[in-house]
């Protein structure tokens, strides 16, 4: 039954699919879950600390972004983005904003309410009494956080970091809605151009699916090896 | 050296101190006991700033605790404290766990702070494990890395809060003897314990605390030998029995 199929089209494809495609999908996922990283820790100490508004403020950030569909951020963000720019800068015009810029600034906001999630379960997770022994050595909240709690918190999180980031790398494909040659963008333009939908998307699934399962299987041996000992 | 005068502390409606009032001369050891949920480790907390309390004062080295303006990082940086879990930083190698207050806290170099860190460690006879991670040590030798950590800092005085009453049998004396040699050479000690013979051995004073009050606040022969209060008598007889 294959005999109607022509996988050729996948080899003539693959320096498109891979060094256009594959590297914008790689970076935005690199990207996004730096950017979802950093700001979700900062979300999460937020959510943490003693005062009150900061508290409700990240809480509300996090409820709001975990209720909105992604496609949906995706679409708002890069037809607005000109018109907060605009606002912003107090331009006469919307501000251009490429796809790109666009799609990383999205995929960073709603991952790092994700990552605050993962963050403040990764804190909470560390027993008080490291705090007050941090305290009782003169260190003040900052460097104890710094140096004392954060470190730990990340170590025992990194598992659960690292598969946010797999569904992130997967979710990038998204950016599809916006035209973008993404891994999937580029298999799709040419499973359009030449007709070839079916071994396209087979393909393309494959690919998802090896890195995937790779990467999974590569957190396993970082979870058995980065296990602090107590 | 720690002044302590009608110190007061709520826990929600359960009062956990009850104008508690004592001293701590320089160079003196207090041993501070009492049933479980009398207040004792509450007390120290207090001293070192880690619990808030409500009314009274605690001055240490001329320094007001419970003031809102007195820095309370500046002040806890020069009074060693040693807890109950040890409270090792289990990411951090057994030198590191000595060194890192005394660079970021005090600004030491490096070196320096490692070169004394390493004179502490071999004091308590860790010198061959330095480089180890806390989670590869045994109890007492954890509890003993903590306090050779709290001795890094060039402590004014020395609290401990139970420093025996997580560890086996066997591992109680070898801490229990670096507390004494510490006692020996003048450091200003307060001690939450239920060791007996380390109190005998070594303490000037003990406080005998219940229901968050200091009923007893005697030299240490008197309060074993003629306790006035009936709770300490009843205290002393089930502990000592054995």
């Amino acid at each position: 039954m294959f005999g109607r199929f022509d996988f050729d089209v996948i080899a003539r494809s693959l320096p498109y699919l891979f060094y256009d495609g594959m590297t914008f999908t790689l970076t935005l996922t690199a990207l996004a879950t730096m950017g979802g990283i950093a700001l979700g820790t900062l979300l999460a100490m937020m959510r943490l600390s003693r005062s009150v508004p900061l508290s409700v403020l990240a809480a509300t950030y996090v409820n709001l972004m975990r209720a909105v569909p992604l496609v949906l951020m995706i679409f708002w963000f890069y037809f607005l983005m000109p018109y907060i720019g605009q606002w912003v800068v107090g331009a006469a015009q919307p501000v251009r904003v490429g796809a790109f810029a666009s799609s990383v600034v999205t995929f960073m906001l709603f991952e790092a309410a994700y990552f605050s999630e993962i963050m403040r379960a990764g804190i909470q997770s560390i027993p008080r009494g490291q705090v007050a022994a941090a305290l009782a050595l003169g260190m003040n909240y900052p460097t104890a956080m710094a140096y004392i709690v954060l470190p730990q918190a990340f170590r025992n999180m990194i598992p659960v970091l690292l598969t946010q980031t797999i569904i992130l790398f997967q979710d990038t494909s998204l950016v599809y809605v916006l035209s973008i040659t993404d891994f999937l963008g580029a298999a799709s333009k040419v499973a359009q151009r030449d007709g070839r939908l079916v071994e396209m998307y087979l393909f393309a699934a494959l690919v998802y699916f090896i890195v995937s399962l790779a990467a999974s299987q590569g957190v396993r041996v970082i979870e058995r090896r980065t296990a602090i000992v107590r | 050296m720690i002044t302590i005068s009608e110190v007061s502390k709520w826990y929600g409606t359960f009062q956990a101190l009850k104008r508690c009032s004592t001293e701590v001369a320089k160079g003196e050891v207090v041993v501070v006991c009492g049933p479980s949920g009398s207040g004792k480790s509450t007390l120290i907390k207090c001293v070192d700033g880690l619990e808030p309390f409500e009314q009274g004062r605690i001055i240490v080295d001329g320094v007001s605790v419970g003031d809102p303006r007195t820095r309370l990082p500046r002040l806890r940086a020069r009074i060693g404290m040693v807890f109950q879990h040890f409270e090792l930083f289990p990411h951090l190698t057994v030198i590191r766990n000595l060194t890192l207050a005394q660079i970021k806290v005090l600004g030491r170099a490096k070196e320096e702070a490692i070169a004394k860190g390493m004179r502490l460690l071999d004091r308590v006879d860790l010198g061959d494990h330095a480089h180890k991670y806390p989670g590869e040590l045994s109890g007492g030798q954890q509890q003993r890395v903590a306090i050779a950590r709290a001795l890094a800092m060039d402590p004014i005085a020395m609290l401990f809060d139970e420093p025996t009453s997580a560890l086996d049998p066997e591992m109680i004396n070898e801490v229990l003897d670096v507390m004494v040699a510490l006692a020996k050479d003048g450091m200003t000690m307060m001690v939450v314990t239920h060791e007996m013979g380390f109190a005998r051995q070594v303490a000037h004073r003990v406080l005998f605390m219940d229901k968050g009050e200091i009923v007893e606040d005697a030299p240490t022969a008197a309060f074993f030998d003629r306790p006035h209060s009936e709770r300490a008598r009843a205290f002393l007889s089930k502990i000592l029995q054995h």
